[in-house]
């Protein structure tokens, strides 16, 4: 393969995971740092699939798989919280999340 | 050519990456992951994992960014909660500290990398859905079926957790 697209390939997967970094610390709204979230993930996954064709083997594809059904789970469950912290707190701001009690 | 259509689609990708952080609107946010998934589904394409790319579209795109807008017009989001997004010194921060990890993973990537490196396989032996599969069915069966756990797991927990704790009352 050729070794350019396999850097470039790295480097826009570095490039994804810290725009979803960037967005966890600068956003606040928790749906937003879910996405962001999704973003990190993503990244992780073209860095997998670059890793399985730079070196001709088919396992990193099925990591890939892995962590998406992963990914699909931790979705739902995520904003199944947002959901119920939304009806009991009518916001989503992180920063007014701040105590374990209601 | 590859190399331009993996430039082109890398951009595409980035360009909705930075929707996704930049914009105040969780809708806007939500489209900018669209154009972010499906790019990063055409780069699977170019790296020869077809069957990823399948995934990444239909799981993706498909579930997911719905689940969120479906949230996100559920919640009613009004125009207060937009607004409240401020740039703050905690921003700048954030921002600069990720420019330095793209900065040092871009240098590390480019420096550690030589041509002849690795292990290149023909394109027709990568990525075909068929060894996928049985990879999938024999080394990788047990990670497999522990998977579909979690996901049933995973219902279960959105099942309870609606149920039980909404509306702020336990039963």
């Amino acid at each position: 393969m050729d070794p350019t697209i396999f850097r470039l390939c790295m480097t826009l997967s570095a490039i994804l995971f810290t725009l979803g970094v960037v967005g966890v610390v600068v956003r606040r709204n928790a749906i937003v740092l879910f996405m962001c979230i999704e973003l990190m993930l993503n990244a992780a996954n073209l860095a997998f699939v670059g890793f399985a064709r730079y070196f001709g083997s088919l396992d990193g594809q099925l990591f890939v798989f892995f962590v998406m059904a992963v990914a699909a789970a931790e979705v739902a469950i995520g904003l199944a919280i947002i959901v119920v912290v939304f009806r009991n707190r009518e916001t989503v701001h992180v920063d007014e999340m701040k105590s374990l009690k209601q | 050519m590859q190399l331009v259509l993996f430039v082109l689609f890398g951009l595409f990708a980035v360009l909705g990456g930075l929707i996704v952080v930049g914009n105040r609107n969780p809708i806007y946010s939500a489209l900018g992951l669209v154009v972010a998934l499906f790019s990063i589904s055409a780069l699977y394409v170019i790296l020869g994992a077809y069957f990823v790319a399948a995934v990444q579209v239909i799981v993706y795109a498909g579930a997911i960014v719905v689940l969120f807008l479906f949230v996100i017009m559920l919640l009613n989001l009004n125009d207060r909660e937009r607004l409240r997004e401020q740039f703050t010194l905690r921003s700048v921060i954030g921002i600069v500290l990720g420019l330095v990890f793209v900065a040092v993973t871009g240098l590390t990537v480019w420096a550690v990398v030589h041509p002849g490196t690795g292990a290149a396989m023909p394109l027709s032996d990568v990525g075909h859905t068929k060894q996928v599969g049985r990879l999938l069915f024999s080394n990788y069966l047990l990670p497999f079926e522990v998977t579909s756990v979690i996901l049933l797991a995973g219902m279960v927990g959105v099942l309870v957790l609606i149920r039980f704790h909404g509306r702020g009352h336990r039963s």
